[in-house]
């Protein structure tokens, strides 16, 4: 019988995401609600040394493929790997982070499986034994409770919606090196070249503060008040469609519902009117702060906080605060 | 070059939505319906690389109701050559069983690249186009922002985490198209008028081997009432105040 959670670690270059954290956190939640063992599987190139860290949140065993043809993650590659594991411990529940890596793996480890998934939850709990996710559907303008009704139960993490919290008892883990057969010669589709995007803000989708701007900010070069403020708080810089569309920000900076969906604990709003396609990507941000010259933007009925006036005004006037708070 | 383009009919994104009476699906009631706007992007990019090597044609799949058509008739609107309906009445596809519908059906078709949008923004599972991809046993990359095909081999940007990976792939191949890849055309007046003799193929489809179960739809609890601080750059050490304070965000 299947039993016990899996969660897929996700690491790059060695070092592991923030969101395999928050799916370790919730994978132990639910092993303890289940009665049973929490485990993680780690894919990578050189790994052995890193998967001490997966120790601080309690898993009771880590299986690690470690493989210079996983060193640069593709599909085909670990969906092989991933899912070969995943047959051989038969667990009943298998979470994944719903970061760009998980959200190109899971479908198709499912595939392999046979399996359903659950992708982008928000909440995730055990009901009459089985797991039961929620997720938005509809742009957020509803939510859907949904199990999936074979083995293994599948889910996606929604980054940054869910805390990672570390243990403070040392627990005894079991590493296992899994045998990883699985020929390079399988990998039809590679990465052949990563270009950087530079710069050293935060990701979008992984940051704890955004600055957005919007078509109120007017042209490019205006956006220096938004990175100001975003570089005084440490966080990244976000841009609605019609700044993107009008060539200001360039397209992974785009927020909302034909761009990235964010959770961040506060996304500032500058010059944003508050189209219900720009609150489907940040309104499960935990606060919202909008600065908008005109009271009647709808930007205002999801905002905790909100200023009316001009952002040119305003942003600066916010950023000398912080960095005076900073000094202090 | 033969290209198909997998399409599903969604709600317009400014659709109020209502919970239907099973609590488990949306009302269909007065929903306007358009062509998910993903798969927009994918259509324009099957009908330009249509029009740069001048040969083949472009087959939009859809898997819907009868009402499907009218999203089908859109994207012949707009170049697509002709269409293919999978009929069916069932009102909740799961991703698994619509792709097993799309493979079963593509099993029998001949193409060189297969396309589909990045997730369909109503249900937003982001799943078909890998599903499908591996019932087929082709190679797939999603996200695509740009696409360059040569010969036999493929080309394209995937925008992930930190900036962006360039994948390279034989064909044929599935590719799963986000907004930055084009900028889709709006159908010609012409375009209508000849997508009306094109042809759209209904065959009749029963959906199976349903892996997941829907017991719930729920409207997202209210945000809690927000409020404005004050007008201007006076109302900045009261917000300061209430971040630091209040909220403990910075
Ligand atoms: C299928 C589809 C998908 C879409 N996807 C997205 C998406 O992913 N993300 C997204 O953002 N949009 C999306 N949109 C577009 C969306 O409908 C809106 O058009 C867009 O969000 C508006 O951007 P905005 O708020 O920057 O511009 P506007 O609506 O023009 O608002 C500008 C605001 O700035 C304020 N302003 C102007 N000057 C100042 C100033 N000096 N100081 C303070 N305030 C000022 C104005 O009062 C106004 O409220 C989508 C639309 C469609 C149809
Ligand atoms: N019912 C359907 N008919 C045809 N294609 C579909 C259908 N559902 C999903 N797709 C395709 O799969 C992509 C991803 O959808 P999803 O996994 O539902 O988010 C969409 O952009 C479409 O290209």
């Amino acid at each position: 019988m299947a039993n016990g959670v899996l969660v897929f670690a996700e690491q790059r270059d060695g070092v592991f995401r923030g969101p395999a954290f928050e799916a370790l956190t919730q994978g132990r939640r639910l092993a303890g609600q289940l009665g049973t063992d929490l485990s993680a599987a780690v894919l990578g190139s050189g790994i052995a040394g890193t998967v001490e860290v997966l120790k601080e949140y309690g898993v009771d065993a880590v299986f690690v493929a470690d493989s210079e043809h996983l060193a640069r993650y593709t599909t085909e590659g670990y969906a092989d790997v991933f899912s070969k594991i995943v047959r051989e411990k038969n667990p009943s529940i298998v979470l994944m982070p719903a970061s760009s890596l998980g959200r190109d793996l899971a479908p198709r480890v499912a595939a392999h499986l046979e399996t359903g998934l659950i992708t982008e939850c928000t909440a995730l709990e055990i009901s009459d034994g089985r797991l039961l996710g929620t997720r938005p559907v509809y742009a957020g303008k509803a939510l859907i409770k949904t199990f999936v009704k074979t083995d293994p139960q599948m889910a996606t993490l929604r980054p940054k919606v869910f805390s990672a919290e570390t243990i403070s008892e040392s627990k005894e883990t079991h590493v296992e090196q899994v045998d990883v057969t699985t020929g390079a010669e399988r990998i039809r589709a590679k990465v052949i070249e990563f270009q950087s995007s530079g710069g050293d803000r935060p990701e979008l989708t992984e940051a704890d503060i955004i600055v957005s701007g919007g078509r109120g900010m007017g042209n490019a070069d205006s956006f220096n008040v938004i990175e100001d403020l975003a570089d005084a708080l440490g966080a990244a810089v976000g841009a609605s469609r019609s700044a993107v569309d009008a060539g200001w920000r360039p397209h992974p900076d785009q927020v909302g519902q034909t761009g990235k969906t964010v959770s961040p604990s506060l996304y500032i709003a500058c010059g944003i009117s508050g189209a219900i396609q720009h609150l489907a990507g940040m309104s499960s941000s935990k606060y919202i702060v909008a600065i908008n010259k005109n009271p009647d933007a709808p930007i205002f009925k999801v905002a905790t906080y909100g200023i009316v006036g001009d952002l040119f005004e305003v942003v600066p006037a916010l950023t000398e605060e912080v960095k005076k708070l900073q000094a202090a | 070059m033969n290209i198909v383009v997998c399409m599903k009919q969604v709600p317009d994104t400014e659709t109020r939505i209502k919970i239907g009476s099973d609590g488990r699906s949306i009302d269909p009631a007065d929903v306007e319906w358009i062509v998910n706007p993903y798969d927009e992007y994918a259509v324009e990019e099957a009908l330009q690389m249509k029009e740069r090597t001048g040969a083949g044609e472009v087959v939009v799949v859809s898997v819907g109701n009868e009402r499907a058509t009218t999203a089908i008739r859109s994207c012949l609107a707009m170049g697509a050559d002709r269409g293919i309906l999978l009929k069916t009445e069932h009102p909740f596809g799961d991703t698994f069983s619509i792709a097993e519908a799309l493979a079963n059906l593509l099993k029998e078709m001949e193409f060189d690249v297969l396309l589909f949008g990045k997730q369909a923004v109503d249900d937003d599972n982001a799943q078909v186009a890998q599903l499908v991809a591996h019932m087929l046993d082709l190679p797939c990359v999603t996200v695509v922002t740009k696409l360059e095909i040569e010969g036999s081999t493929a080309k394209a940007h995937r925008e992930v985490e930190g900036g962006t990976e360039i994948v390279e792939t034989s064909l044929p191949s599935v590719f799963a198209a986000e907004k930055d890849l084009n900028q889709p055309r709006y159908a010609s007046l012409k375009g209508i008028m000849t997508a009306k003799k094109k042809q759209i193929e209904e065959k009749e489809t029963q959906l199976g081997h349903f892996k997941i179960e829907v017991i719930e739809m729920l409207k997202p609890p209210p945000r809690p009432e927000g409020r404005i601080v004050g007008e201007g750059r006076e109302a900045v050490p009261e917000l300061m105040q209430l971040l630091k304070n209040e909220a403990n965000v910075i």
